[in-house]
């Protein structure tokens, strides 16, 4: 009755003849959902499981003959896959960090407090979103590698990661929107109380954001742990470098066992895998709010 | 009412504002993400279009050198295939990965059943990360043991060399591209679908309108928005694409070459030319820009 209605009627489904016909469609795009998706994940656990003589046999086997689950604590330290594991929740959890403050504070300050030019501020801010990456690559490359009045070299330090991820539009604008609908009363009264502009964010805007600071969270840590061109340019050295760039870099010399490459791959993929299982809805949330936003 | 400072007044009430000390105030606030965009976007972009005109070798000072560096990128055939080769992968990474989601979205929106489980398993790979998609894919793609020639035979096909042949190399690239990518442009589609009001395809339907004409009329007119920007936004993503040629086929490999890979290449493999991979960014930030400006004054809905 109040069923949403979309190209077919619900009463259409009632009928015999096409009942039949949806449960046949249902199972088959399943299938092949199933087999499309989720399948060449399959293959990667189960080939990093393999035996490395039984992986490289030229008649790939679909269940292995023997299970190798040690490939993992091989990789994990022969590889340094430890290593750069580490480096990188260490690179995606101080991103996040710093994206928060940074973006926090000035989306605090440009919604709240009504800066003079806080809109031209505002304006150049998200103009950045429309500049490719493309442009910027070799610029900013030579940025951090001395930045500008202070001369400092961040190649190979994490701020080369962290700052210019700092400088996040679309956080400062989904954050700034969030804060505008925060009601002006609410802060005149702490601020009667007594409380300065820090106590305000810190007490009383900060509680009140939690949904929308989760969103930020989410999407600032998928965002460094996904990231490959810039790690690949700012961190050459080794020893600094994320998960995912030592694992091109080692793929690339054909040494390393393909098994222990996939252990890495497996590796690589769990934290990712386990946000989305965990924070499903907030991030397929976050998604419909971008595809059904009218013009 | 005073001017102390916001936080020392702590037990005075103020009841008009102190504009000075709330402006320094919202300014101190807001000094880290200017700083931030100051020298990793702004200041950058107005460098990297200097660097475009300049030689830069970091023992003398950069020289002025006008056009030399777009001389120089125009004369290496490299630039021309690499522009080809980019807006082939863009025409095809279209065709799979923008319009396919549009049907996949259609039709998984009749379904009434197993919704959560299309969702999650469309969108799972974008959670990836783009190099572990890429590196698994190339494992699938072996020509000797991997997946997908092992089924070619086991069906008795011919086998492809999928990456490693001229012919497959860059539909290859774009398979793996939209495996990985489609989930967001399906998802959001999916979100868009469900807003459209049940009354308008009852409407149509009480015209007698068939599925073809309901899909027609009702349902591409209410996506205008969103599929008018994702093809923007996907057009835009997609002329950039990095990982897929740089990891799959490489960097040297004329078949699959970009322009990304090539800036790359000018900047920091084969030339070591800042100005060149600067020149040739200016050019893609150039097109990119006159794109999207042409399309935005091209569809964006006037007020009529």
């Amino acid at each position: 009755m109040n069923e949403t209605r979309s190209l077919f009627s619900a009463q259409h489904f009632r009928r015999r003849r096409h009942r039949a016909l949806y449960v046949v469609v249902l199972a088959l795009l399943a299938a092949a959902f199933a087999l499309v998706f989720f399948f060449p994940m399959y293959w990667m656990v189960i080939g990093s499981l393999k035996d490395p003589a039984e992986l490289a046999r030229p008649a790939p086997t679909f269940f292995p003959e023997s299970f190798h689950p040690e490939v993992y604590v091989k990789a994990w330290n022969e590889l340094d896959i430890g290593r750069y594991f580490l480096n990188t929740a260490f690179y995606a959890l101080g991103g996040w960090l710093t994206q928060l403050v940074v973006d926090v504070t000035c989306a605090y300050a440009l919604s709240k407090l009504r800066p003079i030019l806080g809109n031209v501020v505002l304006a150049g801010m998200l103009a950045s979103l429309l500049l490719p990456a493309a442009a910027l690559l070799v610029p900013a490359y030579l940025t951090v590698s001395d930045v500008p009045l202070v001369h400092w070299n961040l190649l190979d330090t994490p701020w080369a990661l962290w700052l210019p991820g700092a400088a996040n539009a679309f956080n400062i604008y989904v954050l700034k929107q969030f804060f505008d609908r925060i009601p002006e009363e609410l802060l005149e009264a702490a601020r009667i109380d007594g409380a300065g502009r820090v106590r305000t964010l810190v007490s009383i805007v900060l509680p009140l954001s939690g949904p929308v600071l989760a969103v930020v969270s989410i999407f600032a840590v998928i965002g460094m742990w996904k990231d490959f061109l810039w790690p690949l340019l700012v961190l050459q050295e080794p020893r600094t470098q994320t998960l995912t760039v030592a694992l091109s870099r080692l793929s690339a010399t054909g040494r390393v066992p393909l098994t222990e490459v996939m252990a890495g791959l497996v590796i690589a993929s769990i934290p990712m895998i386990a946000t989305f299982l965990v924070f499903q809805r907030s991030i397929l949330r976050g998604l419909a709010a971008g595809g059904s936003k009218e013009g | 009412m005073t001017a102390t400072s916001i936080r020392g007044g702590r037990r005075r009430r103020r009841r008009t504002p102190d504009p000075i000390s709330d402006q320094a105030m919202a300014y101190a606030f807001m000094a880290p993400a200017i700083a931030c965009f100051a020298l990793f976007s702004w200041y950058p972009l107005v460098r990297g279009v200097i660097l475009g005109f300049q030689r830069v070798d970091f023992v003398t000072e950069p020289e002025w050198v006008g056009l030399d560096n777009f001389r120089a990128i125009f004369g290496d055939p490299l630039f021309w295939t690499a522009w080809r080769n980019t807006l082939e992968f863009t025409g095809l990474a279209l065709m799979f990965g923008y319009v396919a989601p549009f049907f996949l979205a259609v039709v998984v929106n009749e379904l009434r059943h197993f919704k959560g489980y299309f969702r999650i398993a469309v969108y799972l790979p974008v959670m990836l990360p783009p190099l572990v998609v890429v590196l698994l894919w190339q494992y699938l793609y072996d020509p000797g043991n991997g997946l997908f020639n092992t089924l070619l035979r086991g069906a008795h096909l011919p086998e492809s060399q999928w990456t490693q042949s001229p012919r497959t190399a860059m539909l290859s690239l774009v398979l793996v591209s939209t495996w990985a990518n489609m989930g967001t442009a399906t998802l959001m589609y999916l979100a868009a679908l469900q807003n459209i009001p049940g009354e308008l395809y009852e409407a149509a339907e009480l015209e007698g309108a068939n599925v073809w004409q309901r899909l027609r009329h009702v349902t591409l007119p209410q996506m205008r928005f969103i599929l008018l920007v994702l093809l923007m936004l996907q057009i835009v993503a997609t002329m950039q694409v990095f990982i897929e040629p740089f990891q799959l086929t490489g960097t040297t490999n004329p078949d699959t070459i970009t322009v990304m890979v090539l800036i790359y290449r000018y900047a920091f493999t084969v030339n070591h030319d800042f100005g060149m991979a600067a020149a040739m960014s200016v050019l893609l930030f150039l097109v990119l820009g006159a794109f999207s400006a042409a399309y935005l004054r091209l569809t964006w809905p006037n007020d009529r």
